[in-house]
C-alpha cells in the first residue's frame, strides 16, 4: 500500500492550496467584475450579480486572508450527510468573517482547535487549510478560520 | 376597486409527526375550510397549492395533487414552491387569479410529512453546483447554524442572554396551550429552555422549532362574491397585502443557504435589510404601519429569530428586541401579542402549510373565534416569514 498521501480540495477553485515547503499562505479565490469591480464568493465563471451592471466577464482574484468575526456558532451534534462526520464525532466551530476590503462576509469551519467559546464578534481571523475528510489514500482538503496570529505581518493585507 | 380579497373560510389538521401521506393531512384542511366558508368543493373556481419537495412527485404539483384528491372537477391549477414563503406564495396566486378577474374564488392550501432530525438536502448523489448541498458537505451547515449566528450576534451586540431566548419559548408554550392544532401543548419553564442541551451554540434544543407534519388550508374570493355569498362583509376578515419581495443587492446579511453575502465593496449595503423590506412593502401595500397592529404572527424558526422578527416589521428599534419581550407587550393581554397561536415553537414547521396556518390563525383571531388565546379587539394582523433562496412573505389581514 503506497505511504503517499494525495491532497486535493474538496471544491474546486475556492481556495489555494500551497505546496509544501513553498511558504506561500493559502488563500480563498473570488471572482471580480471586470465592469463594476464587485466581489463574488464562492467563485463563478460569469455574470455580475450587481443589477446596475450587465458585464458577464469576471476574473479570478485572490480574497483578503484576514477579517474580522462577524459571527460565529459550534454545531454540537454531527450534521446528516452529506456531511461526513467523523466517528466518533467531535464539536466544532463555523464562523462567518467580514473581509473589509471585499465587502464580503464568508461563512466557514473554525480550526480544530478552537470552540465558541473561544470567539467573540470583532475578532480577527485568518484563513487556513485543513482536512474535511480522509477517503483511502486522499485527503479532502477545506478553508478554515483560525484566530490571527498577533504578528501582524499580514496586517491590512489586500487582495490585490 | 377594492384591492380587498375575502377570507371566507379556513381549516386546519393538527400538527404532529405521524408520517402518514401528506394529502391524508390536505385533505382534512380542505374539508374544514370548505366547510368553514359554507361552500362546496365544485364551487372552487382555482386550487393554489403549496409545494413539498420531500414527498414525491406529487409534493411538486401540490395544487393538482388536492385537486385530484378532491375529485377532478376541471378547477384552475397553479403550484407554488418558495420553500417557507410556498404558502404564502400560493395565496398571491390565488389572489393575484381573483384581482386580475379570472375567478372569483379559490382554494389555498399546503401539507407536509417531515423526516426526523435535521432537515438535509433532498436528492441524492453529489451536486457540486448545488448551493444547499455543498453547505451541508463542504461545513456542515445546517440549518440551526444560521439561526445560531443570528442568535449570537444578538447577544454579543445587545446583550441579549439564553434566559432572554427561553422567555420567548416560554411564551409562545404558554400561548400555545390553548391551540387545538398546536403539536407541542405544553407549557416550558425557562429551566427547562436552558437545561436543554445546546445543539448550534448559543441556541439549545427548546430554542429551535422542530419539523411537523401539518396542513393548513383557506378559500378566499372576491368582495363581490363574498356579498352574494353572505350577504355582507360585515366580519369577514379581509387580505389587504401579500407581500413577496426578493432581496435587494447588495443582500448583506449571511442568509440560507449562502456561503457568503453579496460584496458592499461597490454597491453599500441598504439600511432597511432584507428581512425589514418584506413587511415594509407589505405596509406600504396595506396602507397601515406597525401601530396599527392587533397582533403579529412571525416565523420564530428559533428563540432568538422571533426577536430579530420584532424589529424588521418595526415592533421596536434595533437591539430593543429583548426590552420589548421583557415588558410583556408581546405576551396575550400585552400591546402587541406575537404569535398567539403559539408559533413555530409549539408547531414545529410544516413548510407548505405554515404561512397558510399563520394566516388561519389572524383569521380566527380578527373573528374572535380563537378559543384561549384570543386577543381582545383583534382588527388587524400581520404575518411575517422567511424562507431561504431569497424568499419571504408578510400578509396582512383587516376586518
Amino acid at each position: 500500500m503506497s505511504e503517499t498521501i494525495q491532497r486535493v480540495p474538496a471544491v474546486e477553485g475556492w481556495f489555494t492550496v500551497p505546496a509544501p515547503g513553498s511558504g506561500d499562505l493559502p488563500h480563498l479565490i473570488g471572482a471580480r467584475c471586470t465592469g463594476c469591480q464587485t466581489y463574488i464568493f464562492p467563485p463563478r465563471e460569469s455574470g455580475c450579480p450587481n443589477p446596475a451592471c450587465s458585464v458577464d466577464e469576471l476574473a479570478a482574484v485572490p480574497l483578503s486572508r484576514r477579517g474580522r468575526v462577524w459571527s460565529y456558532t459550534e454545531n454540537r451534534y454531527a450534521p446528516p450527510p452529506p456531511f461526513k462526520a467523523p466517528e466518533p464525532y467531535v464539536p466544532y466551530a463555523l464562523v462567518a468573517v467580514e473581509l473589509e476590503a471585499e465587502g464580503l462576509i464568508v461563512l466557514g469551519q473554525g480550526s480544530r482547535h478552537i470552540l465558541a467559546a473561544d470567539l467573540t464578534v470583532g475578532m480577527e481571523m485568518e484563513l487556513d487549510i485543513d482536512v474535511l475528510y480522509r477517503e483511502d489514500d486522499t485527503e479532502y482538503l477545506i478553508y478554515t478560520w483560525v484566530p490571527a496570529a498577533p504578528s501582524g505581518h499580514a496586517e491590512g493585507e489586500q487582495a490585490e | 376597486m377594492s384591492k380587498d380579497v375575502a377570507i371566507l373560510g379556513v381549516g386546519m389538521h393538527p400538527w404532529g409527526k405521524w408520517g402518514r401521506d401528506f394529502t391524508e393531512y390536505g385533505m382534512v384542511a380542505a374539508r374544514a375550510a370548505l366547510a368553514d366558508a359554507g361552500l362546496s368543493w365544485p364551487d372552487i373556481q382555482v386550487v393554489a397549492g403549496a409545494d413539498t419537495i420531500r414527498n414525491g412527485y406529487p409534493g411538486f404539483v401540490a395544487g393538482a395533487t388536492f385537486a385530484q384528491k378532491l375529485g377532478w372537477s376541471g378547477a384552475r391549477v397553479s403550484s407554488n414552491y418558495a420553500a417557507c414563503a410556498s404558502g404564502a406564495h400560493a395565496l398571491q396566486s390565488a389572489r393575484a387569479s381573483i384581482l386580475a378577474g379570472f375567478c372569483d374564488v379559490a382554494m389555498v392550501i399546503g401539507a407536509d410529512t417531515t423526516p426526523k432530525g435535521f432537515f438535509a438536502p433532498v436528492g441524492g448523489g453529489d451536486r457540486k453546483n448545488d448551493p444547499d448541498w455543498l453547505r451541508f458537505h463542504l461545513l456542515g451547515a445546517t440549518n440551526p447554524v444560521y439561526f445560531a449566528l443570528f442568535a449570537r450576534r444578538r447577544m454579543d451586540l445587545y446583550g441579549a442572554t439564553a434566559e432572554d431566548f427561553a422567555m420567548v419559548k416560554v411564551k409562545n408554550s404558554r400561548h400555545g396551550l390553548g391551540n387545538p392544532y398546536a403539536r407541542f401543548r405544553k407549557e416550558n419553564t425557562i429551566e427547562d429552555v436552558v437545561n436543554s442541551p445546546i445543539v448550534s451554540d448559543p441556541l439549545r434544543l427548546l430554542d429551535i422549532c422542530a419539523t411537523s407534519d401539518g396542513a393548513a388550508a383557506m378559500i378566499v374570493s372576491s368582495v363581490e362574491f363574498a356579498e352574494r355569498h353572505l350577504g355582507s362583509m360585515a366580519g369577514v376578515p379581509r387580505v389587504k397585502a401579500v407581500s413577496t419581495v426578493t432581496p435587494t443587492y447588495p443582500q448583506a446579511m449571511l442568509e440560507l443557504p449562502d456561503f457568503a453575502t453579496d460584496s458592499t465593496a461597490v454597491v453599500a449595503a441598504n439600511p432597511i435589510s432584507y428581512k425589514d423590506s418584506i413587511a415594509h412593502a407589505a405596509y406600504e401595500e396595506a396602507g397601515l404601519g406597525p401601530e396599527d397592529l392587533s397582533l403579529a404572527e412571525v416565523y420564530d424558526l428559533s428563540t432568538a429569530l422571533e426577536l430579530d422578527w420584532y424589529e424588521h416589521i418595526g415592533l421596536c428599534p434595533r437591539g430593543e428586541a429583548e426590552a420589548l419581550l421583557r415588558s410583556g407587550a408581546t405576551a396575550l393581554g400585552g400591546r402587541i401579542p406575537v404569535n398567539a397561536s403559539g408559533g413555530l415553537a409549539s408547531f414545529g414547521e410544516a413548510i407548505p402549510a405554515q404561512a397558510i396556518a399563520q394566516v388561519c390563525e389572524l383569521t380566527w383571531q380578527l373573528r374572535g373565534q380563537a378559543d384561549g388565546r384570543q386577543v381582545d379587539g383583534a382588527r388587524i394582523g400581520i404575518t411575517a416569514n422567511q424562507g431561504l433562496f431569497g424568499h419571504g412573505s408578510s400578509v396582512i389581514v383587516s376586518l
